[in-house]
């Protein structure tokens, strides 16, 4: 009988903690692995030419990207479209869009701020040179061509 | 179990990467002010090389037809002329090559000869900066005095001209 009561007066032992690491490791991996980075939503094919004289981009904050391409959505038809931020736009909406987004930008770095024109292969260039012209118009003259780096593949 | 865990976290970290972009950086000209329009300068016909692509991709070059795999010799031997072939540039501070495409040329293949062009401006650099400063051009201290001497030895004159349209379809 002696032996229960003592056993009543011993305080609640503590939780294992042992394996908590565990466990918050395995939380930590699960987000990391879940998480998606937000990327604008693509309404457009962009498969960029292949070129060898790629440069690379070093400050992605000061591009703005205009993608041109057929849509992804095949109900649209086969035609080139021009996609700004999430939303299909009209070469006459890239004035106004490349406006916003300098002004989104401190005085001092609008200088440097890039339009990056990623088209799909098939394009054809009058609509780019459209592009090109309403760029030209509002003085955003920094364009870099989308392509990806490696050797020229083969020509026929 | 730790262990493994900080070994699978910085597999994690070290294979991610994020999407780089890449591309032909482009300077276009600015837009043409009605009321003040740019002068007019002379250019001599021979320091200009004349590129057309039409819109079946085809490619002509001072009149003549050409694949693209020429372009890139023909384009160095423009730069590097100084004056010996009354047919390319006096010398390569006043080599341009002039870039006309068709409304209708892909836009492929308009990356595609831009893209030997600007591969004919960096051997060319290259070269030459080998043989004075015995290392590439892209190895050589940026904003440097050799440097800058290489980029004015050999100025990128690429001029993407208006828009035209001269057909061939």
């Amino acid at each position: 009988m002696s032996k229960f009561r003592k056993e009543d007066k011993k305080s609640t032992p503590g939780i294992n903690t042992s394996s908590l690491p565990d466990i918050v490791f395995m939380l930590l991996f699960f987000f990391m692995v879940a998480t998606k980075m937000r990327d604008p939503t693509v309404l457009v094919k962009t498969a960029v030419p292949v070129v060898s004289e790629v440069e690379k981009v070093e400050k992605k904050s000061w591009m703005n990207y205009i993608l041109v391409g057929p849509p992804r959505d095949g109900a649209m038809g086969p035609s080139p479209r021009i996609q700004l931020d999430d939303k299909f736009a009209d070469v006459n909406d890239v004035q106004q869009f490349i406006i916003l987004k300098r002004n989104e930008h401190p005085e001092a770095i609008r200088d440097y701020l890039t339009t990056s024109i990623k088209a799909d292969r098939s394009v054809r260039m009058g609509l780019i040179q459209d592009v090109k012209q309403e760029l030209r118009q509002v003085n955003a003259l920094k364009v870099l061509y989308s392509a990806s780096g490696g050797e020229v593949k083969e020509r026929k | 179990m730790a262990d493994i865990a900080f070994l699978l976290l910085i597999f994690f970290l070290v294979t991610t990467t994020m999407d780089t972009d890449k591309g032909l950086r482009v300077k276009l000209p600015p837009y043409p002010d009605p009321d003040n329009p740019p002068p007019k300068t002379e250019q001599y016909d021979r320091n200009v090389l004349e590129v057309l692509v039409n819109s079946n991709d085809q490619l002509l070059v001072e009149k003549q037809l050409m694949n693209i795999e020429e372009l890139t010799r023909i384009t160095k031997e423009h730069l590097l002329n100084d004056g010996r072939n009354p047919k390319f540039a006096v010398s390569s501070t006043e080599a341009i090559v002039s870039l006309k495409n068709d409304r209708g040329t892909s836009y492929e293949r308009y990356v595609e000869v831009y893209n030997e062009l600007l591969r004919a401006y960096t051997e060319v650099r290259n070269e030459y900066s080998l043989s004075k400063f015995d290392r590439k051009f892209d190895d050589l201290p940026p904003k440097s005095e050799n440097e800058k001497e290489v980029k004015e030895k050999f100025p990128l004159k690429i001029s993407e001209a208006e828009p035209v349209s001269f057909g061939g379809t």
